[in-house]
């Protein structure tokens, strides 16, 4: 690690920490194998997604005050979800006080997998995951943050998880029929539109399970999750990774 | 019935849904394959997007040019304030020419109007004359999609119903067995129809013309052999000059069936010698629209029903799920503008995934609309109790301490309830998905043993 390497604060969604701290595990080794410097600030809580999600964005203001506090004064912020940065970018409500450290902020905010191909500028990851591997797009991470071209665009095709992931040795990329269809997490949208959610997650568990998935992988854990309740409960015989798990695994 | 329980009663028939679903998405592929034969795709939906924001912008003068236009070609105009003016204005005209059968080509805004049953009321028979219209109006109902009126119906259905309709065999299933019957059907209706009634795609405020856009040529059979033809236009559906359409019918065909171009685009400028052409000119709710800033952009939509075949819930839930004359994404920001406590379910029948707004041919940023109606309607209404819920939730999240006890206290309550209780039917994420195995410790208290 060089001396003048840029402070990078580690942005741990809450359901991550609670239930998958592997995940923030492999992110936080991944970042320093990369030779970053990280700090995980103690204290986060919730972005507030959840609340914003469901029509409550206005009474978030307390929480992104708090997210502001906790991370202004680091070079940037990463987080193993696109969901989340999304929501902290586009959706977090205005803090009176601290107009011009929200937007600053916000520049400095990333998804696990684009501040490794954009910011800290990797081509190519060497290392080894001899697995079939299907990949299943987050829409926040897709489309809001457009971490992958969308199949509904005419635009020159790109992904930026697939970058990393293509090159391990081994790994087998599955082409699926409908590349980037939501899973049916939505966050409330599981609990209010309980049918719908099922329904969704088992066809794109029926996409991977017919194009012989072997680990489904993903940069958001909340659908991860979501998909895996339904496969486990199914004895589908699938095994689910958040992508910073393969990549933390494969460079090791 | 909200949409959640609209849903889940489509659902129940699980071959029946997946059909839908496969059916619509075959022709979202389609769409997006003859989309991708266009180099320029994205800056035809980029101009498409700044002429309607040009439309939206001056509004009120260039329908003034389309009147004044119009009313030079001969066309006779009538404004309507909302759908009720409309339909009476509608029956004067009919009344005046003493019609008492009708022809209409599909029109979504005769539907949000409720024309057809007004007329009949006054003894007026409508005959819709585009099949799947027919189709559905054989069966009393609403189109289920706005380009494909009967598509929630499969084809053993429809034999069943024209045996019934039109004594065609029983049993006979082949669909040019089945469209010939309507077009004999059909042309009867149409040879009878003094008066025939279509919608409008687009208005064009330089010339005063009109363009009907159609696949079957119902809208020419009904206006060419009628007396006089009622067009019933939304005041959105203006274009500043005739060379916009170059762009709009471009994207209106690719984008709602994955055809290179409709197959009738029927361009309406003067009446024939002796003949009459009304157009109504229908507000109904649309300045209220306007005037919203943050739903403004829905009333770009020039209804080719993109963003229902690419959404993963209309797919899944078809749409009489949604209670509303247009359903699906865009149906989901136009309708509660009209009335937000009826549709207040339906800007929450999203994943918020945005496939609608990158399909959307004229931009409209329909799911983060979507996302806004969320925040409008909470304001409103308790949102069935989820209001409660989500303030306590928000009381945990905005101070860590608590946050670390209710998380901990959450966890340790899944390592101690017995399965049955984790999964009883009232908790709705368990009835049909596991819950996450809880580990031992969490990140917070990893990192603090490890790197602390």
């Amino acid at each position: 690690m060089k001396p003048d390497s840029p402070h990078i604060a580690l942005f741990i969604p809450c359901y991550v920490d609670q239930f998958y701290p592997k995940v923030g595990i492999a992110s936080l080794e991944l970042l320093e194998k990369l030779g970053c410097k990280v700090t995980y600030p103690q204290g986060q809580t919730c972005c507030g997604q959840p609340l914003a999600n469901a029509g409550y964005e206005r009474d978030t203001v307390g929480t992104t005050r708090h997210f502001i506090e906790l991370f202004r004064e680091f070079d940037y912020v990463v987080a193993p979800s696109g969901s989340c940065v999304l929501h902290v970018k586009e959706h977090s409500p205005s803090v009176p006080g601290l107009e011009k450290e929200q937007a600053e902020l916000h520049h400095k905010v990333f998804e696990l997998t684009e501040f490794i191909t954009d910011i800290l500028q990797v081509e190519k990851l060497d290392g080894k995951f001899p697995h079939r591997v299907g990949f299943h797009a987050s829409c926040h991470g897709q489309r809001g943050l457009r971490l992958a071209s969308s199949s509904e665009l005419n635009q020159t095709p790109f992904n930026k998880a697939r970058k990393l992931l293509e090159n391990l040795e081994g790994l087998e990329w599955v082409e699926l029929s409908r590349t980037d269809e939501c899973c049916g997490f939505g966050g409330t949208f599981a609990v209010t539109e309980e049918a719908l959610s099922i329904r969704m997650g088992k066809d794109r568990l029926e996409d991977h399970l017919s194009h012989k998935t072997e680990i489904l992988t993903g940069g958001d854990m909340s659908c991860i999750m979501h998909l895996q309740g339904i496969a486990t409960r199914n004895n589908q015989n699938l095994k689910f990774l958040h992508i910073a798990e393969i990549l933390n695994q494969a460079i090791s | 019935m909200s949409h959640p329980e609209n849903a889940t009663e489509f659902l129940k028939d699980q071959a029946k849904a997946k059909w839908h679903d496969e059916t619509l998405w075959f022709v979202r592929d389609k769409r997006d394959r003859i989309s991708k034969t266009i180099p320029e795709w994205e800056q035809l939906r980029e101009l498409a997007s700044q002429i309607k924001d040009n439309v939206l912008a001056n509004l009120g003068s260039y329908l003034e040019d389309f009147e004044r236009n119009a009313q030079k070609n001969g066309i006779i105009v009538h404004w309507a304030e909302d759908g009720e003016e409309h339909n009476r204005i509608v029956l004067e005209i009919l009344q005046k020419q003493n019609c008492k059968a009708i022809v209409k080509s599909k029109s979504i805004l005769t539907e949000e109007c409720h024309l057809n049953p007004y007329l009949e009321k006054y003894g007026i028979e409508v005959v819709d004359t585009d099949l799947g219209e027919r189709i559905v109006q054989f069966l009393n109902q609403p189109p289920s999609h706005i380009v494909l009126p009967a598509i929630h119906l499969k084809k053993g259905e429809i034999s069943e119903l024209f045996h019934e309709k039109l004594h065609t065999e029983k049993g006979n299933e082949d669909p040019t067995y089945l469209t010939q019957a309507a077009r004999i059907h059909l042309r009867e209706k149409f040879l009878g129809a003094k008066v025939a009634i279509t919608g409008v795609n687009f208005g064009i405020a330089e010339t005063g013309e009109f363009v009907v856009c159609t696949n079957e040529g119902n809208a020419d059979m009904g206006v060419h052999l009628a007396d006089v033809h009622i067009a019933c236009m939304g005041i959105e559906k203006i274009l500043p000059r005739r060379k916009d359409l170059g762009v709009f019918l471009r994207l209106l065909a690719r984008s709602a069936t994955g055809q290179p171009v409709t197959n009738y685009n029927s361009h309406f400028r003067s009446p024939s010698p002796g003949k009459e052409i009304h157009i109504i000119l229908v507000d109904n709710g649309r300045t209220a629209q306007l005037a919203r800033e943050k739903f403004k952009n829905s009333l770009k939509c020039i209804r080719c029903g993109a963003c229902m075949n690419t959404c993963p819930i209309y797919r899944r839930s078809g749409g009489f799920s949604y209670g509303s004359t247009v359903p699906g994404p865009i149906g989901s920001i136009l309708s509660p503008g009209l009335d937000m406590k009826k549709y207040s379910t339906l800007p929450f029948a999203s994943t918020l995934c945005g496939s609608c707004s990158d399909v959307c041919p004229v931009k409209i940023n329909i799911h983060e609309q979507l996302y806004e109606w969320r925040q409008e309607i909470t304001k409103t209404h308790g949102e069935f109790g989820k209001g409660l819920s989500m303030k306590l939730a928000s009381g945990i999240f905005n101070s860590p301490l608590a946050y670390k006890i209710s998380g901990s206290l959450m966890r340790s309550a899944l390592k101690a309830l017995p399965d049955s209780l984790i999964y009883h039917p009232l908790n709705t994420w368990g009835k049909s998905r596991n819950l996450p195995e809880t580990p031992k410790e969490t990140f917070q208290q990893w990192y603090q043993k490890n790197r602390s």
